[in-house]
């Protein structure tokens, strides 16, 4: 065990755990931040994607000991343009069936937004075809973003 | 909080299947489920329908809300009687409750077989009618004015003088009027929230895109503990004898015990827990293991295809007529294994104070996991809540005919003793190796062609049953066999004068479960691969010779029509290297057709778009029932191109998404889907939308000159 602070949404938290120990579960278990799933552990499904230091990492495969004092944000603490953005059109659309998934699409789908303000279709493809939704809500999620990409200009 | 307590009309009511109707909360910590922000509210024991003194009305739904739509469901059908406006309205999960909330199709509580509508179409608008009546009682009796001159419209209760009111304001005083025993339901034509585009949106939305939408994962309570099991690699294994000295080693590790199910590591936190229980060394005892592979079981299942089975049903002499004599068709269609492989694994939480039990997880059966539950702790179901919650998803997993998930929740919770909150997950892994799978099967197809005529057909199936053994045996059995095998195969919408269908119900030691539509998984695929290849045989068009057999079937071919409409099926002129393909299945009583585009890639086929008309009936929630066939698509899509669950001296290889393949957002296809107008009563969509599309697919590759595939997953290899 050892004593890790992390900086999580602009605060700071005091967490105990093995190095090994994945963010994610650091993040979950320790900080007592839920809006982060866990779906696969292996890196595979998306579903607890977070940023550090504003890029997108799956959080199920990052040790907790190498986040050092790098700033995380989760989906609680999602307030870009973008998120706010991406998070509105979600509900216009009625995007979530399951929902589970979802703060990890979110989380991609306004980082991307972030890079790429007119994403294509095949930029979305690019961006999100590492988040799984075993609901299958990728027509929505695609049209989503294209709405929130549309709600951004000017 | 007070309940309207007159026993009689309490009493006739629940006859009626309605129930008590009115509650007034008293704010407390639970958080329904609203478009804006949530409101909290106190659960009277037994209510569908809660409103509250700032008029906000709380919907309890008896379905689980896993993303096919329930709470928004139910809520419409009350708010449409009750004349709310959508904005008031909320929804949350009932408690368990078998007689309450019980399924009027089951008898019991639970949530399958895409019955949520179909069953609570009159039970809940029955609710939002008598709880407007008693609200306009109140308002009338207040105001001193006959009940006839008052209106309500949007949520306000009108009187002509110019008086008005909110439901808030006449709550209270409506739970001591009499509740009308038949209560007078609206006239379809003056519907303001059923089948109207636009105006209802998900309830649940909201919290779902913002990280609040409370999981069973996301349960953590003081002193909880998290626990991991090891079990069995093969189904039927048990411990001999462990060591847990690694494991109890790992910080964070609170103890370690043996459970029916396997070895149980209980700590702070998932990851201890998770890494204690991968260092446990157990020797299994595989004496009464399952140790055949998939190979061995496919030859075993081919050999039984080529042996008459036990007919189920038939019609004229479809071996005389095959024997005839003419173009004989004669094929094999494999099915794997499938896990469902919800985003959320399976996962549930309880605490135990050595009297009674709570627990909260996504119950997808409430009643026969509460049994369960009272049973292993040895009390009476008196003494154990649960309460559903939501769930990342389940096409069925959560649904347990063996109740396997609550038996092992008493149980560790039961070996770590009173007092210790538990937190039971399963991992991806455990999750998709745990069986439970859609059963493995073979179809052996025959069919003869004589004069452009389909004149016989014969299908005979080799799979393994899901219900025997368990409480639904009496349920889904008919004659020795179980019917959820063979549903969608003994009956086939097309006029085929000699026909029969024969089943080898096999016992394999792999434990089976309903999946996303359960027998049409595979017998929507083999019938609609098959006349199509039957009607290729007689040189018809697919769409206008399956409508030529359905002398018989008018929903079906409305569907057919629509989606041959939809997708210029005659006209449409495409791209080289692309074909469409069509099929049609009825299930849960909906009809489904789809046309789907597709070219051939490296790997597989590349589906470009999918074509869908449905008739569910009277559509309540138009953007929900889009919403499951876009998804129902997609999901029946992942798995007939890639996904299968293999075993290896009985073990289950695939273990997560790397190789149990999952269809992702560049493969998903344009999807255009029309609903069917009807009057008919409403049916279910979570599940209707999976079957045609494998074939649909099949169907294309054959117009691209490819055979229709003969094994699934198409592309071989995909997984494990």
């Amino acid at each position: 065990m050892a004593a890790f602070t992390l900086k999580i949404n602009g605060q700071h938290h005091q967490i105990d755990v093995d190095p090994g120990t994945p963010l994610l579960w650091a993040i979950r278990d320790g900080a007592g931040l839920t809006g982060t799933k866990y779906g696969c552990g292996v890196a595979q499904c998306g579903a607890c994607t977070v940023y550090v230091d504003g890029q997108t990492v799956r959080s199920c495969s990052l040790p907790v000991s190498a986040v050092g004092a790098s700033e995380v944000t989760t989906i609680e603490g999602l307030n870009s343009k973008e998120g706010a953005a991406v998070q509105k059109a979600w509900v216009a659309l009625d995007v979530p069936q399951c929902g589970y998934c979802q703060s990890g699409q979110i989380m991609s789908a306004a980082a991307l937004l972030g890079l790429n303000p007119k994403p294509t279709d095949r930029d979305i493809d690019l961006a999100m075809n590492g988040n799984i939704c075993r609901c299958a809500t990728y027509v929505r999620i695609r049209a989503a973003i294209h709405g929130a990409a549309k709600s951004l200009e000017g | 909080m007070t309940i309207h307590d007159s026993a009689l009309s309490r009493r006739s009511l629940l006859k009626a299947g309605v129930g008590l109707a009115i509650g007034v909360y008293v704010a407390r910590s639970r958080k329904a489920f609203a478009q804006t922000a949530a409101a909290d509210v106190n659960i009277a024991p037994n209510t569908f329908l809660i409103i509250g003194a700032d008029s906000t009305v709380t919907v309890l739904c008896k379905h689980i809300e896993f993303g096919q739509g329930p709470f928004t469901g139910m809520a419409t059908l009350v708010a449409e009687e009750l004349d709310a406006d959508w904005s008031q309205m909320r929804a949350d999960h009932a408690p368990s409750n078998p007689v309450l909330y019980k399924n009027l199709v089951f008898g019991v509580q639970g949530t399958g077989g895409s019955s949520a509508i179909a069953n609570s179409f009159e039970q809940m608008r029955k609710v939002g009618a008598v709880a407007r009546t008693m609200l306009v009682a109140a308002a009338a009796e207040s105001w001193r004015v006959p009940a006839t001159e008052i209106t309500v419209e949007d949520g306000v209760i009108k009187h002509s003088s110019g008086k008005q009111g909110s439901f808030g304001e006449f709550a209270t005083r409506a739970m001591q009027m009499p509740m009308p025993n038949e209560p007078k339901l609206k006239d379809p034509s003056t519907f303001k929230l059923i089948g109207k585009e636009g105006v209802v949106k998900r309830l649940d939305s909201m919290a779902k895109s913002n990280g609040t939408a409370e999981y069973t994962l996301d349960i953590n309570e003081p002193d909880m503990l998290t626990v991991v099991i090891a079990r069995s690699p093969k189904f039927g294994g048990t411990v001999a004898s462990f060591d847990a000295s690694a494991a109890k080693a790992v910080a964070g590790v609170v103890d370690v015990k043996q459970v029916p199910t396997g070895v149980a590591v209980y700590a702070k936190g998932f990851w201890p827990a998770k890494t204690a229980r991968d260092l446990l060394k157990i020797t299994w005892d595989d004496s009464k293991a399952e140790t055949r592979g998939t190979a061995q079981l496919l030859s075993e299942f081919r050999a039984l295809s080529k042996t008459p089975g036990k007919v189920v049903n038939q019609q004229g002499d479809a071996d005389g007529a095959i024997a005839k004599g003419g173009r004989l068709v004669e094929v094999e269609y494999v099915f794997p294994y499938l896990a469902h492989a919800p985003m959320e694994p399976l996962n549930a939480f309880m605490k135990w104070d050595g009297k009674t039990a709570s627990a909260r997880f996504g119950s997808q059966f409430p009643t026969p996991d509460h049994a369960a539950i009272a049973q292993v702790l040895g009390i009476g179901q008196d003494r154990v809540h649960l309460q559903t919650i939501l769930a990342g998803g389940s096409f069925g997993r959560r649904a347990q005919q063996t109740t396997h998930v609550a038996l092992e929740l008493a149980e560790v919770s039961k070996a770590i003793g009173p007092g210790k909150p538990v937190k039971l997950v399963w991992t991806r892994e455990d999750d998709m190796r745990g069986g439970y799978y859609r059963p493995f099967g073979i179809h052996r197809m025959r069919g003869v062609v004589r004069d452009g005529k389909i004149e016989g057909w014969t299908d005979t199936i080799v799979g393994q049953s899901i219900m025997k053994g368990s409480p639904f045996e009496a349920m889904t059995f008919k004659d020795g066999l179980d019917s959820t095998a063979h549903e969608g195969s003994s009956e086939i919408p097309y006029d085929v004068a000699h026909f029969k269908c024969d089943l080898h119900q096999v016992d394999v030691g792999i434990p089976v479960l309903w999946w996303r539509s359960v027998g049409h998984t595979h017998t929507g695929y083999a019938v609609e691969a098959f006349v199509d290849e039957l009607l290729e045989a007689a040189g018809k068009d697919p769409v206008e010779g399956r409508l030529a057999l359905m002398s018989k079937k008018s929903r079906h071919a409305g569907v057919l029509r629509a989606v041959a409409a939809l997708a210029d099926w005659k006209n449409a002129k495409l791209e080289t290297g692309r074909a469409r393909g069509v099929a049609v299945v009825e299930s849960f009583n909906t009809y489904v057709a789809q046309i789907v585009e597709l070219s051939m890639g490296e790997e597989g086929p590349i589906v470009h778009k999918v074509w869908c008309a449905v008739d569910c009936g009277v559509a309540v929630n138009p953007d929900i029932i889009r919403a499951q066939m876009e998804g129902g698509i997609g999901f029946a899509l992942g798995h007939i191109l890639y996904a299968e669950q293999t075993l290896d001296g009985g073990k289950p290889v695939a273990g997560n998404f790397d190789s149990y393949r999952s269809l992702r957002i560049n493969e998903m296809p344009q999807i255009e889907v029309e609903i069917v107008k009807s009057s008919e009563k409403p049916t279910g969509v979570g599940e209707p939308g999976v079957p045609p599309l494998g074939p649909a697919v099949a169907n294309a590759m054959a117009k691209l000159g490819l055979p229709r595939p003969r094994q699934l997953p198409i592309v071989q290899g995909a997984s494990a």
